[in-house]
Parts: structure tokens; C-alpha cells; sequence
């Protein structure tokens, strides 16, 4: 589902997030990213949304060599992808609903299925009596799974997790490893950057681990 | 959707369901008008500057349109004129009232023609002694200096500036003529000026289009820095550069609806100001001229131009700024 040939990524400002990594994940799997903060976790993630561009070798999604997209073809790539940002990214002048029912209207979705959908996802991460609030009256913790709500909804091929426990307490954190599991049962790949090592290990997946950039278990994950 | 398809072939299960739910006509036009409404309401919800930038526009299309609907007043009062054109025909000292009255008879018969009144030195000696107060003067000379003139009317299909100009050409051949003047020719000279007036006032219609364009673009400008955020997010999750430009298509097509309708407002408003005195002017010259307020294609001409002016300038706007933002 992912490969990474080869990918370098140098900011403009010259520093080098990402050097020479190659993996793969296959399809339907799940597997942990992690490393110190600032290893280029999050980097890695955007460059498969291609919110960030490589600046050396090949991105892989579903087959799609990412990497020479078009701008144009860019939103169809990021449909196929549920992204759950480190900051949450949520609108603050929307509803929690109209937050998590965004990607379905962008997507076109007819108005029931927009409904029944979104409070479906609300639903999942236990929010649904929360639906008309509006994200600034949400604790962090809220606020993140209003991210994760609007990241499942679209039930995407591919999904990336950008420190999705990052504010939740121990119980809850399970809970939503869980929610990722359930997806990943029904064929969904899951790809997850944590800190969390305690999580971690309680759960048996692949772990990507980067330092300073660089790829520490490259045989790890390849194919 | 082109797009959707091909990859479909590439995960038949995930895209069978976009198949299902490809756009038919109906759920697009629903589409569209649910975010037309949108941001409709977005801008009642600030709706104050909202109606200060109609006002702007309104201000900017009403100029022109008054100033047309101004010169098609002027242009229908100086075509009112047209059926009373009328031509004085002086005829040489030497020619006896006989003569004339033969002459008279003659050009009577002429098609163009619909009625000759000759009038007679001594009954032009007799009427202008009255209107001027010089009887005396004329009195005390031995002999009547005035010659006799033929008043002569064009019919109804020749009243026309064109036509009369002809007719008083025609006058003029003739051996008795000494000058044949048409009442006409300050009608000619006002067409002349009204000709001048619509060329300066297309001059001036295209600088406030520009201007709307300009205010239109300004506006949605500001309106696209103040939601960057939402737009980095929608971009985040997949839309499309035509699926974020559409609110904003729709915010300047509805400033410039507003606009024509605050600008149709103000030239009602000031042509009804203007009706009283106009009428007390024309009354005073026994004219029933009325002034006419907005004609229906003048006001679709508004509606089109605001609407058309409006999704032009947020187009603009659009085109430069949106494409900048891009989430990293
Ligand atoms: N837009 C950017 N421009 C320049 N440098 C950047 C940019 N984004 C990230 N970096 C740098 O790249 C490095 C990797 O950043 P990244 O966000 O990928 O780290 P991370 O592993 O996600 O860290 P954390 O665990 O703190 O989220 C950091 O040193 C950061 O300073
Ligand atoms: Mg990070």
C-alpha cells in the first residue's frame, strides 16, 4: 500500500528530515512509526499525502507513484487517505458534526448519507452526543477524536495517525488503538506515528523506527 | 471523475462505490444551489459590510445606468420633437401672392407633403405687429417689406430629420424660394450631441466596470486571507481547487446582484426625485413628455452586468490567491 524508494526530504530552510528511506507496507497491514521527537515522523506521513514533496526518490500509495502526481490529481490521492494531523486541524467556526462531515461533502456524498455517515463516525469515538458543539468547547482529548471521526468517515483505503493519543489518557488511548484495529480488520491499512512506546509494545505490529531522519530497522518492514 | 474512474480499475471494490454515487445533473444543481445559499448566508451574517460594498457597487453601476436612462429620455423627447418638424419657406420679394398661392397648390400635392399655409405679407405684417410692438415702425414705412411664406408640413412618414432634410432641399430648387428653413436642425444638433454623450458614456461605463471588477476582487481577497485556515484544511482532506473556488464564485455573483439591486434603487429613487420638476417644465412647453424610469431591458442590462462583473471579479481574485495557499 505504501513503498518509500529511496526518499530523501530537505526543507527549504536546508535541514534533511527524511535521508535515503526505503520500506514498504503492505497492503491491509498495520505498523507503528516512531522515533525521538523531530526523527521526521511527521514528514514521512506527509509525504505520502503528499502534503510535503520528496525531495529525492519515489513515493508508492496503492500502487500510484505519488511522487509525479499532478496538482490536480493531488485531492483524489488524499480521498483514498484518512489523515489524523498532529494538530488537529479541525474548523473552529463549524460544528463538531460539520467538522466530521467535511471530507463527505468534498467527496460528494447525497445529504441522508452525509448524515447517517458522520453520525456514524461520531458515534465510534463516543462523541455523538457532542455533535453540535462547536470544536473550541472540546478538551484536547475531544478535540482529537473529532480529528480521527473526520479521518474514518470518508472509510478510507489508508489511514495515517499523527500522534493520535497524544492527549488522551492511558483508557482512552486503548480505546482508540482499538478503533484503529477494527479498521484495520475490515481491510483498512494503518500506518500510526506514536511516542507511546508502553502502547506500543502492548500491541503486536510492524514498528518503523526513524532517527534523525534515518530508517533503524530497514529490514524490518521489507517485503 | 474521470480521474475516479481510472483508478477504479485499480481498486474495483473502493471505487465501485464512487460509481454508485456519480453526480447526476439533479444532485450537482443541488449542489450548486446549497452553496450558493451558503454563501448567501454568509454574507447576511456580516451584513453590514456586506451591504457597504453593495452600496460601493451599487454607486459604481448606477452612474452608468443613469446616465443611459437619462439619454434615452433625451432621446425620446428630441424623437417627440420629430412629428412637429416643420418648414418656413420664404419665397422671393418679386413673387406675387398669386404666384404663390399657385405655388402653394402645387407643392400641396406632393406626397411628402401634408399641409401648406401660405401666409400673406399683410397677415405676417399684422401678426408680427402684434407679437412685437414695432406696428408703428412697420406702419410708417411706405411699403410692406415682408414676403409671403409658405408653412408647409411634412406627412407622417417624413417628419423624420432625414427625410425633412430632403423636403427642404427640394424647397430650395425651387425658382421662388428665397431660403427654406427647417425648424428641425436643433433637433439634428441634439442627436449630434446625444451621439457625443453615449460615446462619452461607454467611456465611462467601462471604468466602473472596472471599478466593480476591482472592488469585487478586493472584497473575495479578503474574504479567502480570512478563511486561509478552512481552506488549508479542505485541501488537507482531499477538495478540489474547483470545490473550494465555488463559495467564492457565488460570494461575487451575489455582490453583484446586490449591487445592481442597490443601484436599480438609487436611479428609481433619483429619477422619482427628478419626476415633479420635469413634469412643471414640460408642462410649461405643452408637452406630454413623462419622464421614463427604468425600462425592463435596461434593468436585466444592470442585473447582467452586476452578475457578470461580480463572478468575473471574484474569478480574478480566485485565479491569484487561491492557488497560494497550499497546506504544509
Ligand atoms: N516545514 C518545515 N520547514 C523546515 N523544517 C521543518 C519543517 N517541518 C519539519 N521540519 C523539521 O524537520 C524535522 C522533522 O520534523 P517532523 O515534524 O517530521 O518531526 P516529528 O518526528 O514528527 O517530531 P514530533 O515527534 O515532535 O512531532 C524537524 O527537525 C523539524 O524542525
Ligand atoms: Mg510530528
Amino acid at each position: 500500500m505504501i513503498r518509500f524508494d529511496n526518499v530523501s526530504k530537505r526543507y527549504p530552510g536546508g535541514f534533511e528530515a527524511l535521508g535515503n528511506v526505503s520500506f514498504q507496507l503492505e497492503r491491509g497491514a498495520q505498523a507503528f512509526l516512531t522515533g525521538h521527537s523531530g526523527a521526521g515522523k511527521s514528514t514521512l506521513l506527509k509525504l505520502v499525502a503528499m502534503i510535503e514533496r520528496p525531495t529525492r526518490g519515489q513515493v508508492f500509495v496503492d500502487g500510484q507513484n505519488v511522487s509525479r502526481l499532478s496538482r490536480r490529481r493531488i485531492p483524489f490521492l488524499r480521498r483514498k487517505i484518512g489523515f489524523i494531523f498532529q494538530n488537529h486541524h479541525l474548523l473552529f467556526d463549524r460544528t463538531v458534526f460539520d467538522n466530521v462531515a467535511l471530507p463527505l461533502i468534498i467527496a460528494g456524498y447525497r445529504h441522508q448519507e452525509i448524515g447517517r455517515r458522520a453520525r456514524a463516525a461520531l458515534d465510534k469515538v463516543g462523541l455523538l452526543s457532542k455533535e453540535r458543539l462547536y470544536p473550541i468547547t472540546l478538551s484536547g482529548g475531544e478535540q482529537q477524536r473529532v480529528g480521527i471521526a473526520r479521518a474514518v468517515v470518508n472509510k478510507p483505503l489508508l489511514l495515517l495517525a499523527d500522534e493520535p493519543t497524544g492527549n488522551l489518557d492511558p483508557e482512552l488511548s486503548r480505546e482508540i488503538m482499538n478503533l484503529f484495529a477494527l479498521f484495520n480488520q475490515v481491510g483498512v491499512t494503518v500506518l500510526i506515528a506514536s511516542h507511546d512506546i508502553a502502547l506500543i509494545e502492548q500491541l503486536n505490529h510492524p514498528v518503523i523506527t526513524l532517527d534523525h531522519g534515518h530508517l533503524l530497522n530497514p529490514a524490518g518492514l521489507s517485503a | 471523475m474521470n480521474h475516479a474512474r481510472s483508478n477504479r480499475r485499480r481498486s474495483p471494490h473502493h471505487w465501485s462505490q464512487s460509481l454508485r454515487r456519480r453526480l447526476s445533473l439533479q444532485t450537482w444543481l443541488l449542489r450548486h444551489a446549497q452553496v450558493a445559499f451558503d454563501s448567501l448566508g454568509r454574507l447576511y451574517r456580516s451584513w453590514v459590510s456586506s451591504l457597504m460594498t453593495a452600496a460601493v457597487l451599487g454607486i459604481a453601476l448606477a452612474m452608468p445606468a443613469s446616465m443611459y436612462l437619462l439619454l434615452d429620455n433625451l432621446d425620446r423627447l428630441s424623437g417627440s420633437w420629430d412629428g412637429q418638424a416643420s418648414l418656413s419657406v420664404f419665397l422671393k420679394a418679386g413673387v406675387s401672392e398669386d404666384a404663390a398661392r399657385t405655388l402653394a397648390n402645387k407643392v400641396g400635392n406632393w406626397p411628402e407633403i401634408a399641409a401648406v399655409t401660405l401666409i400673406t405679407p399683410a397677415e405676417a405684417l399684422e401678426e408680427f405687429g402684434q407679437h412685437s410692438g414695432f406696428a408703428d415702425v412697420l406702419g410708417a414705412l411706405d411699403k410692406n417689406p415682408l414676403p409671403v411664406v409658405l408653412l408647409v408640413t411634412p406627412g407622417p412618414g417624413y417628419s423624420d430629420a432625414l427625410s425633412a432634410g430632403k423636403l427642404q432641399e427640394k424647397f430650395r430648387a425651387l425658382a421662388e424660394t428665397e431660403l427654406a428653413q427647417l425648424d428641425l436642425e436643433w433637433v439634428q444638433r441634439l442627436a449630434a450631441m446625444l451621439d457625443i454623450a453615449r460615446r462619452g458614456i461607454e467611456v465611462i461605463s467601462a471604468l466602473l466596470a472596472l471599478a466593480v471588477l476591482l472592488v469585487v476582487g478586493n472584497t473575495i481577497r479578503l474574504e479567502i486571507q480570512n478563511r486561509r485556515e478552512e481552506i488549508v484544511v479542505t485541501k488537507l482532506i482531499g477538495a478540489t481547487n474547483s470545490f473550494i473556488r465555488r463559495p467564492f464564485l457565488y460570494s461575487g455573483i451575489w455582490y453583484g446582484v446586490f449591487g445592481a439591486g442597490v443601484a436599480w434603487l438609487m436611479v428609481e429613487i433619483s429619477f422619482w426625485l427628478l419626476t415633479g420638476p420635469v413634469q412643471q417644465l414640460t408642462g410649461l412647453y405643452q408637452s406630454n413628455f413623462t419622464l421614463q424610469t427604468l425600462p425592463l431591458q435596461l434593468l436585466l442590462m444592470l442585473l447582467g452586468s452586476g452578475t457578470i462583473l461580480g463572478l468575473l471579479g471574484s474569478w480574478l481574485a480566485v485565479g491569484r490567491h487561491l492557488s497560494a495557499i497550499e497546506p504544509t
